[in-house]
């Protein structure tokens, strides 16, 4: 019976030979996929040694930011443990003795402040809050740990590095 | 009793004693058209007058009188009238005034509030944050005073000051040796002692709690946390002084108590006045009866991530007309 549509196609099933039944076309039919990729562009980078570029608004890992004097900015006003939804930043201040002038920026400054960077969702919601502009996430991806403690973040992380002078 | 005097703010008529000054006769209808004050104070004779943070319009002087006042009034200083009417927050002439007094008094603050003690709990940020500009207009080098020491348990920043004198009428008032005061005059006053005297009074230490700013804060507290991380709660013991019945709040932070504090009212002032004991030395829950949480309004950042009530989401609240329908067309469909 003729179909209605005409649409219909009849596949001719002829028996496999003997190569066919070894898999051999198809097997180098893969094979030159495989080799075609050798020559393209490879669509991964090697991530620890390799970086990716940011996008502007990316927000990484937080950093303390100095002053152009290279005193610390923060005064540990608390206001980004406040505004932080994931309770991740907790901080002690303390008063800044007459000789560690040139080391912090105002007479209060935070003597420990830590990022819990399990807790932390990188909403950038700190560095919107600070009123000193001395917390911005501006870093890298946070990289991987082993323990929990490993995770807890203090100024010996956070705090940038003073600029070197020439 | 004399007769009592009717008067109208904002459209609200009450019925006060004479001789209350429209502040008070205010507070006694309680609500947004209180106006702010940052020098007066109800439990210390003498006070107000300074800061004008409390001006209203008074447009109507009395039954008698009834041509309006010619300025715009200082409230804690004016007495009422009866049939006088005043305008607070209805009058744009009013809070413009305001906000213009609250740009004069920040003009020498330092606004270092991320520093300060206050900060959290300061009638200056508080009235600053309602009726303040984003930014100041003042260009020039801001008043400064040099650091003096006024003894081991209170903190002086003279910069902070707005020259309320409070803190000098509860030392004249409260205690009966006062040490500090004004020196010298306009620009240049600062509150002081003399020849660095040490302020050592049993009740010297209200003059933190009166302090509307962070000019006077507790030396034992200072920089130990911000005030919105710890916990109010109020407490009392049996203090020897005669003077102190012991009720105070205890800051909590964890376990500890970082600060003790007079008792504060809605309007910000103190319930009674403690003593130095109260306030410095006793620093451990085992000296204290606790008795309950310290109610803390919503607005204030002390009570961010607090709920006291369970206010749901106008989604899931209750919705009385959505409610009544439904039943209705329950019954429409079940009537048969």
């Amino acid at each position: 019976m003729e179909s209605l549509s005409n649409k219909k196609k009849v596949l001719e099933q002829k028996p496999l030979n003997l190569a066919e039944r070894m898999y051999l076309p198809a097997i180098l039919k893969g094979l030159g996929t495989t080799m075609g990729h050798f020559f393209k562009k490879s669509s991964t980078i090697k991530y620890p040694e390799v970086e990716r570029e940011f996008s502007i608004n990316w927000r990484g890992m937080h950093s303390l930011k100095r002053d152009e004097e290279g005193r610390e900015r923060c005064t540990a006003c608390g206001l980004c443990a406040l505004s932080c939804p994931a309770e991740a930043i907790t901080m002690i201040a303390a008063e800044r003795k007459p000789e560690e002038k040139d080391l912090y920026r105002e007479e209060k400054y935070a003597a420990t402040y830590e990022i819990n960077m399990l807790r932390c969702i990188f909403c950038g919601l700190c560095e919107e809050a600070c009123p000193k502009e001395a917390i911005y996430l501006d870093g890298p991806i946070v990289p991987s740990d082993y323990l929990r403690k490993d995770f807890i973040y203090g100024k010996d992380k956070l705090v940038e590095a003073p600029l070197e002078v020439k | 009793m004399a007769d009592l005097m009717k008067v109208t703010i904002d459209g609200i008529t009450v019925e006060v004693a004479p001789g209350t000054s429209i502040l008070n006769a205010a507070r006694q209808i309680g609500g947004d058209i209180v106006p702010p004050a940052m020098c007066y104070y109800s439990k210390l004779e003498g006070s107000g007058g300074k800061c004008r943070t409390c001006i209203v319009k008074v447009s109507k002087g009395s039954e008698k009188d009834p041509r309006p006042m010619p300025k715009l009034v200082a409230s804690c200083r004016t007495t009422v009238m009866d049939g006088m009417e005043v305008q607070n927050i209805t009058s744009p002439e009013v809070l413009e005034a305001r906000s213009g007094v609250v740009e004069m008094l920040l003009i020498n603050h330092p606004l270092d509030c991320p520093v300060c003690d206050q900060a959290g709990e300061c009638d200056l940020q508080n009235l600053g944050y309602e009726h303040g500009l984003q930014k100041t207009r003042y260009e020039f080098e801001r008043r400064t005073f040099d650091r003096i020491d006024i003894g081991d348990k209170i903190q002086l920043h003279m910069n902070r000051c707005i020259l309320c004198y409070r803190c000098v009428f509860t030392a004249d008032q409260i205690t009966n040796k006062r040490v500090h005061g004004i020196l010298n005059r306009g620009d240049h006053s600062e509150i002081s002692t003399y020849i660095q005297t040490a302020v050592d009074n049993d009740f010297s230490g209200n003059v933190i709690d009166v302090c509307p700013v962070g000019a006077l804060t507790d030396k034992t507290f200072r920089f130990k946390n911000r005030v919105w991380f710890t916990k109010p709660v109020d407490a009392h013991r049996n203090c020897d002084h005669e003077k102190c019945n012991g009720q105070v709040t205890l800051w909590y932070k964890g376990a500890d108590v970082l600060r003790v504090t007079a008792r504060k009212d809605q309007f910000g002032e103190v319930e009674s006045f403690i003593c130095n004991t109260c306030r410095f030395e006793k620093k451990a829950t085992s000296d204290w009866n606790i008795e309950q949480p310290t109610h803390i309004p919503d607005t204030s950042v002390i009570a961010s991530n607090h709920y006291e009530t369970f206010k749901p989401l106008p989604v899931i609240m209750e919705n009385l007309a959505l409610q009544k329908a439904n039943q209705v067309e329950l019954e429409k469909t079940s009537k048969f």
